[in-house]
């Protein structure tokens, strides 16, 4: 548990950065959530008052502010659009520790987050026998925290349409690989992420043969660890510095060019997420750490900017009809927008059509998703509502989160139209 | 607040509608005004007119103050709940009830957003003009309350130009109706007026009825760079006095300048003292022909740059450096007060070296933009609120601005409304005999001073 001074120099600096909100309120016009409950405190110039109101203890009701803070997707949507450039995520994820640090943890979230995130093993051994694991935590199913990947926990809740746990997920398969450079003279350390490795396998054998056509050399270790964003998202600091520090250990002494990952959310966890917290981590692994910060991409970035793959300017059209979800990760954090399009115009067996809102969060934001399921449900719908108006049979895009959430709403209405990641399309081409 | 009231306002609007948890209530304490907030006792939130009349029956009944708000984005403290009470939510009121294409009218409730109402009248192959800085969030509702302005109030007018007609209910929650359907109306007092800029503190607001216009078939956007604010000045009275009257008219001083392109990058020239923005709008050969007038005109006097744009993504261009003007200001330092004094448009020059003086003499960081043809001027003062020494400069600054303004015949604002930050100086505008003329108006619609009490005459 973090001592109670640091959380007060904490609060203090959040204090600097909150008092950049002007509440012009400009940011109720892109907030998911509000738009669903038109509530003031579920939007961020409401969150920030309170947060305000609780560091200057004008607020008694602290679980009431911890409430409301949790109840956001950390999409980033406000920040991207905020006039007076209020450092929003920062803000957030720092304000959720240290509420934390004053309320304490659950049990059930302390079980998850330090008891199995950060220990890599246990917790794939756990997955690979989700029988065994549902019987552990089945009783609170709402306790269960993270982002996107508390959705590893979510075939035992409710009655959603959930993604079943891959027959064999990627670590099961090809459990660790160290190639050598070919063509491409790059190396890179390849970082599958939770969710690929447990329901979306395919995306990362997808990656493995665009890594293997361009002679790319991967450097996959066993046994990785969570990114840390569910630890972050539920304010726990000491899990997260306990997930950079296994991270660390493992890809830290390995020479290589690029951390690469496929999903959006892990991506934007190394390469914006963790610098925020470099003050917190020990002098011993911080530049380790941030070295892995500098290097991660996102995997579209990684094929179109790095690998100089050659890309059509135009469509190509008469295909099967394609269109595209930004991740709000690769988009409002990373800015990466043009080349997941690129990857899909490489495949001439489908036609593209830009979705209305395509930028807009579907709706998933990791435990946002267990604990606020009826809004996340409603954001979700309109996300559908967009895909099926566009008229594809195949989605794309390029967070397997997100993924997740899409299969989840297009499946509950039956409408017949597969989700797949924009790496998934490319490797089609190759043969 | 007791428990049997709440029961009561949870039976006209519903559970889910009534919030009186403390973060809940804490959420509605302020709004964009630089100003203490305050917590109110309740928030409600109707979602039908017939609830809203109740809401409002009831809390007069129980002598509650209301204070209506729809997206809590006013500039004077409008929505903040001085004393207390009941905080009424319209923005679950956002239905368009109609838009009758062939008679250029619109139907809306007071909650719909105003960008959202321009996208639909739009889509109908109509105008809505008025465009508020704020117009992705704002409500129409309180456009109407504020009367709100925009960037095109020169050539076409403010939120008030295009209320043909207004419902709402009064202090007992019964519905008065006003104006109507027709281009022409004579029936009665002007009722609907009452609303416009009432910042709810005689009514609220039920429905409105908004003319329409046709759509500009062309327009053209210029940039105009000046080496004195003065030949700026003199720009736009030329501009003016040969017979064009642009939509857009926009102006940025030079600090505005440098932040903007500290900020942007654009490649402003940040050795110029003033940048005037222009856009023209109607007819294809009308919009090409005033265009190179006021190309020649800028020329003329002496702007050192005139450039026209001549592609859609000039034109962006053109306007991206006025959109950044807000950001550039709000991120230079952690609190942002925006005023809006206005001064007949002559005066524009005068204002500002006023503006800058003051600024000196204050010793704080002053950027003026805004609308130079409507001669609404945007002082914005950047400081941190926290640093207590430096805030009462501020205040003193603002007082300042205030008095020049009235000395040069303007006003205290042209678009923001009194609120709670301008009563003070409402009668040096006016006089006392209207500010009791108001309170005796006031004092009869609302005798137990329950509607947005303290807001614009204190009473
Ligand atoms: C970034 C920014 C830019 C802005 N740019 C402009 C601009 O260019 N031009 C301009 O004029 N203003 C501007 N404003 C100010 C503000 O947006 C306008 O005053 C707007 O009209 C307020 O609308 P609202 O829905 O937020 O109303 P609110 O702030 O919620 O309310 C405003 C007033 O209306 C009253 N009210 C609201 N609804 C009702 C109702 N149904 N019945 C009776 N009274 C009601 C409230 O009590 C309050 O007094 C800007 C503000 C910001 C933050
Ligand atoms: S848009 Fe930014 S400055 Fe404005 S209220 Fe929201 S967080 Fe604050
Ligand atoms: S991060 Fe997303 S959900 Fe959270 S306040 Fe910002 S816009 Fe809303």
């Amino acid at each position: 548990m973090a001592d109670l001074q640091k959380l007060a120099t904490m609060l203090q600096e959040l204090d600097d950065q909150m008092a950049a909100c002007m509440k012009c309120g400009m940011c109720q016009g892109v907030c998911p959530v509000f738009a669903e409950t038109m509530a003031e405190a579920d939007v961020t110039r409401g969150k920030i008052a309170l947060l305000e109101n609780l560091a200057h203890e004008l607020v008694v009701d602290a679980e009431g502010v911890k409430d409301k803070l949790n109840k956001c997707l950390l999409c980033g949507s406000c920040a991207a659009n905020c006039p007076s450039g209020v450092r929003i995520m920062d803000i957030f994820l720092k304000a959720r520790c240290i509420v934390n640090g004053y309320l304490g943890l659950s049990p059930a979230k302390k079980a998850i987050l330090r008891g199995m995130l950060t220990r890599p093993k246990l917790f794939n051994a756990l997955l690979d026998t989700a029988g065994k694991f549902q019987g552990l935590v089945t009783s609170k199913a709402d306790e269960i925290v993270g982002t996107s990947c508390s959705r590893l926990m979510s075939p035992i809740i409710g009655e959603r349409h959930f993604k079943p746990l891959a027959k064999e997920p990627l670590h099961a398969a090809v459990p660790s690989l160290d190639t050598a450079v070919g063509a491409s003279g790059l190396k890179i350390a390849f970082y599958p992420g939770c969710a690929v490795d447990k329901f979306f396998p395919q995306v990362g054998h997808a990656a493995f043969k665009i890594f293997r056509h361009h002679g790319v050399g991967v450097f996959m270790p066993e046994g990785q660890a969570c990114c840390g964003l569910p630890s972050l998202a539920s304010g726990d600091m000491e899990s997260f510095l306990r997930l950079v520090e296994l991270n660390v250990k493992l890809f830290g002494q390995m020479p290589f060019d690029y951390l690469v990952t496929p999903c959006g959310s892990c991506t934007a966890a190394f390469k914006e997420v963790w610098p925020k917290f470099a003050a917190e981590m020990p002098s011993a692994i911080r530049h380790a750490a941030m070295t892995l910060a500098d290097k991660a991409i996102d995997i579209n970035a990684f094929i179109v900017d790095k690998l100089g793959v050659e890309v059509p300017t135009e469509a190509p059209k008469g295909g099967t009809p394609l269109t595209y979800h930004d991740p709000c990760h690769l988009d409002k954090s990373l800015h990466v927008t043009a080349q997941p399009r690129a990857l899909l115009r490489s495949n001439p067996n489908y036609e593209f059509r830009e979705m209305s809102e395509h930028n807009r969060c579907c709706g998933c934001g990791g435990s946002f998703n267990l604990y606020h399921y009826d809004v996340s449900k409603k954001i979700g719908e309109r996300k559908r509502e967009n895909i099926v108006a566009s008229g594809a049979k195949v989605v794309a895009t390029g967070c397997p989160a997100c993924m997740l959430q899409i299969s989840d709403m297009l499946s509950q209405a039956g409408d017949g139209i597969a989700v797949k990641h924009a790496i998934e399309i490319y490797a089609e081409t190759l043969g | 607040m007791n428990d049997a009231l709440i029961k009561e306002f949870e039976a006209i609007v519903g559970k889910e509608n009534v919030m009186h948890a403390e973060a809940d209530r804490q959420a509605y304490s302020y709004d964009a005004a630089v100003l203490e907030p305050v917590v109110p006792d309740l928030v409600v939130r109707p979602t039908t007119s017939e609830a809203l009349g109740k809401t409002v029956r009831l809390c007069n009944e129980n002598a509650l103050p209301i204070t209506p708000r729809g997206a809590g984005t006013n500039l004077s403290g409008g929505t903040i709940p001085g004393r207390k009470g009941v905080v009424l939510l319209t923005n679950s009121l956002n239905k368009i009830i109609e838009i009758n294409e062939q008679d250029m009218y619109a139907v809306v409730q007071p909650g719909v957003v105003t960008a959202k109402f321009a996208a639909e009248v739009a889509r109908r192959g109509l105008f809505y003009p008025p465009d508020p800085g704020s117009q992705a969030v704002s409500t129409l509702g309180g456009n109407v309350a504020e009367n709100a302005g925009g960037l095109r109030g020169l050539k076409y007018g403010v939120t008030k130009d295009y209320v043909m007609g207004v419902d709402f209910f009064d202090v007992n929650g019964e519905l008065v109706k006003a104006g109507s359907r027709t281009v022409k109306c004579v029936t009665g007092f002007n009722l609907s007026a009452l609303q416009v800029a009432g910042e709810g503190s005689l009514g609220v607001i039920n429905e409105i009825i908004f003319k329409l216009v046709p759509p500009p078939a062309a327009n053209k956007a210029m940039m105009a760079v000046f080496d004195s604010i003065d030949k700026a000045s003199e720009t736009v009275a030329a501009i003016i006095a040969g017979k064009i009257v642009p939509c857009t008219l926009e102006l940025m001083d030079k600090k505005t300048i440098e932040l903007v392109e500290a900020f942007t990058k654009a490649g402003l020239p940040t050795d110029a003292a003033a940048i005037l923005l222009i856009e023209v709008d109607g007819h294809p050969a009308q919009v090409a022909d005033e265009a190179e007038k006021v190309v020649e005109i800028a020329r003329r006097i002496g702007a050192i740059d005139v450039r026209a744009a001549s592609s859609d993504a000039e034109r962006n261009k053109i306007w991206e450096a006025r959109r950044a003007a807000l950001p550039a200001l709000a991120r230079a330092r952690p609190t942002t007060v925006l005023e809006d004094a206005t001064v007949p448009r002559s005066q524009i020059p005068t204002m500002i070296r006023a503006i800058n003086r003051i600024a000196e003499k204050y010793n704080v960081t002053i950027g003026t933009f805004g609308h130079a043809g409507d001669g609404n001027l945007h002082p914005t003062i950047l400081c941190d609120r926290r640093d207590k020494e430096e805030f009462k400069r501020v205040e003193d600054a603002v007082d300042e601005i205030f008095e020049v303004a009235l000395s040069l015949k303007g006003t205290l604002s042209g678009e923001h409304g009194i609120g709670l930050a301008k009563a003070k100086w409402l009668e040096k505008e006016t006089s006392p005999a209207t500010i009791a003329y108001a309170k005796k108006i006031k004092a009869a619609i609302d005798p137990k001073g329950i509607l947005n009490p303290g807001k614009i005459i204190g009473a």
